[in-house]
């Protein structure tokens, strides 16, 4: 379809309208939530002028503040656009919380050696849920529940007590701050954006990518073409684990703890980023720059909240539900749109 | 088909049943519990109440009994429902909410009405996920993590962010009294199931809702109206995850809007899938789920009386998903006890190719 839309020679009668084909961009989505974004930026601005909502730093906090909810999105957004979805992502990074205090901590092994070893763990532990996915066609669904439960568990097993860290490597990287002239950056911010750019390099400019995208659209027709449609399942899922472990490791250098009870419920925030970000649920359509802007969004609801004062922090909850709401009617009208 | 011998025809015959697997793990984890707890199949009477594990399973998976029925319908119908936990905040909040204003709060009139108020609202949240499950189209996991995710933000807003906690002996009764020497919770679970049955398996409705989940395009063809079914399904869910709400919250006589149900729609889902009910929808199987659900609690039960450390217990719940979901896998049932079946040879000769075959037909229609 884009393919006829965009020669300007093909017939009149095939032509569709100028409105018809920006509905049927399918970087529309991400286009809406960047003006959603850029819209609620403009009225926190108008509203808190005074209270320094203006200043370059509360912009970079979002990056600081949501930076390993990003990581995780990005994770997510791979898992999503290849028709599956991962909801072990917020236990993945409880446990690396606990994981990297325990390492640290009760058995004293320098961050150095831990960092490899949880990240190591967390893509291990996606590779075994994308295998049991592929190898035995269960439902993405319930094996990353079971992931859910285990890693969970895991926690507990480890500790059932919240384990501080106050190693001095760990506490000096989570202060260091990288200026940027008007504000700064964490290392975490920078990790985030990091890895959001090799995500971007990975899902348009690779192979791996294109599979990705294809096994969405059609997993059948991905397959008759001969795609290596197993490899690319656990793949994704392995990329999905490792980015849940490296966002447990940035989690535990903002908050320098590890807690059994840390990022409960954090994979609905990351399914949501995506979601609103403008990626299709149902896989092959959608832009991991669109979850940047779905963090940015989630981030921004709890700035405002913030700044507003008044306001409890449920309504963070509520009005993410109401986002999701809306942004998945758009969604929904968009795809009725390109089918006929 | 010619077997050997009438004895492994049986027990092939019972091995097919679809509650064979599900039974047999409930006695299996029931049997564990002997070595620990001999006394743990005994149920005595005291203060003329029934006390005992067996009695006290079935009290704390009722909620979860409930919300599973509820949930086995809608995947019937090939959809799911993440929202039961934050219906079962709703109601329990707005419940206690309502009678925590009350002047009276055992009179029964106002505890009748705070219930009908929490389960109107349960209700209305079935109709808003049915809405956009039928009518729009939405994937049925993305349409109720909308309410899964906000509703608990409107139950802590109807609380106030608080745990409000009650004093009424009416409203205590449901999750937490007794009636002709039983809990009451059993009575309200075991109505709640016979009606579910009778509506299903006496009249089209089950047979409407397998057919809209085996195929809700070709169901619509042959007139079935899928969309008014799908609908339903999601109000009866919601309603029996209110239930659950009520029972939760009267139980401990407060509402938590933020803790009440928590994880209960994992759990629910869980049960359902041990129960033998596909994922896929087409096919269900209530008694399944009930057993599922007891399954699921006798587990709990289980890790606390054999003195495994409780911290352990959701470890032991995602060994006990992955191993039920394993030996439901045609394929891994295929490699696993293909390959032993071959190395026997000769005890099924005739039984054993026409089960690889039929393992193996079954993902190709899938495919195609």
């Amino acid at each position: 379809m884009s393919a006829t839309t965009q020669s300007p020679t093909a017939s009149d009668s095939r032509t569709p309208s100028k409105a018809a084909r920006l509905l049927g961009d399918r970087r529309l989505p991400v286009a809406v939530t960047a003006l959603l974004f850029l819209l609620m930026y403009l009225g926190g601005l108008t509203r808190y002028q005074f209270y320094g909502f203006a200043e370059p730093q509360v912009f970079l906090n979002l990056f600081i503040d949501n930076g390993y909810l990003l990581v995780a999105a990005v994770g997510v957004t791979f898992v999503i656009l290849s028709g599956g979805i991962d909801l072990s992502v917020g236990s993945m990074i409880g446990f690396t919380t606990m994981f990297t205090a325990w390492l640290v901590e009760r058995q004293g092994l320098p961050l150095l050696v831990v960092v490899p070893m949880a990240l190591a763990v967390g893509a291990l532990g996606g590779f075994l849920m994308g295998y049991v996915i592929h190898n035995f066609e269960i439902q993405p669904f319930i094996v990353t529940l079971a992931g859910l439960f285990l890693f969970r568990g895991l926690c507990l097993v480890i500790s059932k007590e919240s384990i501080s860290i106050g190693d001095s490597s760990v506490s000096s990287m989570a202060t260091a701050q990288v200026s940027l002239g008007m504000g700064f950056l964490s290392i975490g911010a920078i990790v985030s954006l990091v890895v959001l750019a090799v995500a971007f390099y990975v899902l348009h400019y690779t192979r791996f990518g294109r599979r990705v995208y294809a096994i969405g659209g059609n997993e059948q027709s991905a397959m008759l073409m001969g795609l290596p449609q197993g490899g690319t399942k656990i793949a994704v899922y392995t990329v999905s684990g490792f980015c849940s472990a490296l966002a447990g490791l940035l989690f535990t250098l903002y908050i320098q703890s590890g807690d059994p009870l840390h990022a409960t419920g954090m994979e609905l925030d990351a399914i949501a980023a995506v979601v609103i970000g403008g990626t299709l649920l149902t896989g092959g359509s959608g832009y991991v720059l669109g979850t940047l802007f779905g963090v940015l969004v989630l981030g921004l609801i709890k700035s405002i909240i913030q700044f507003e004062g008044t306001l409890s922090s449920w309504w963070t909850k509520i009005a993410t539900g109401v986002l999701l709401c809306a942004f998945i009617l758009v969604q929904r009208f968009m795809t009725t749109r390109q089918k006929t | 088909m010619t077997t050997p011998s009438t004895t492994s025809s049986r027990w092939r015959a019972l091995t097919r049943h679809h509650l064979f697997w599900p039974v047999a793990v409930l006695v299996l984890l029931l049997l564990v519990n002997v070595p620990f707890t001999p006394d743990f199949f005994s149920i005595k009477m005291a203060d003329g109440h029934l006390y005992g594990s067996l009695v006290s399973i079935v009290l704390f998976g009722s909620p979860l009994i409930l919300v599973a029925v509820g949930m086995t319908l809608v995947i019937a119908t090939g959809g799911i429902d993440l929202s039961v936990g934050a219906v079962v905040a709703i109601t329990g909040a707005l419940a206690c909410s309502y009678i925590s204003d009350q002047s009276d709060q055992s009179a029964l009139s106002g505890v009748l009405l705070a219930m009908g108020l929490g389960l109107l609202a349960a209700v209305v949240c079935g109709l808003w996920n049915g809405f956009l499950v039928a009518r729009m189209g939405i994937q049925p996991i993305i349409a109720t993590l909308i309410i899964m995710v906000a509703g608990r933000g409107v139950a802590q807003l109807i609380t106030d962010g608080q745990i409000i906690t009650i004093n009424s002996s009416p409203y205590k009764l449901i999750g937490g009294g007794y009636w002709l020497t039983l809990p009451f919770s059993i009575f309200v679970v075991a109505a709640v199931v016979a009606v579910t049955v009778v509506l299903t398996r006496r009249t089209a409705l089950g047979l409407l809702v397998e057919a809209v989940g085996g195929n809700a395009e070709a169901s619509r063809l042959v007139g079935i109206r899928s969309r008014r079914i799908k609908i339903m399904v999601y109000m009866f869910c919601a309603l029996c995850a209110g239930i659950a709400g009520l029972m939760i919250s009267s139980n401990t006589s407060a509402a938590d809007g933020n803790n009440a149900g928590l994880w209960i729609e994992l759990d629910a889902i869980l049960a359902v899938v041990i129960g033998g009910t596909s994922l896929l929808g087409g096919r269900f199987s209530v008694g399944g789920t009930v057993i599922g659900a007891l399954v699921i609690q006798t587990l709990t039960t289980t890790i606390y009386t054999i003195g495994v450390p409780t911290q352990t217990n959701l470890v032991f719940k995602a060994a006990v998903v992955i191993a039920v979901c394993l030996m439901q896998s045609p394929k891994f049932r295929a490699k696993v006890f293909g390959a032993r079946f071959g190395a026997k040879g000769s005890t099924t000769p005739a039984a054993a190719p026409a089960d690889t075959a039929a393992t193996e037909a079954a993902p190709k229609m899938e495919v195609s």
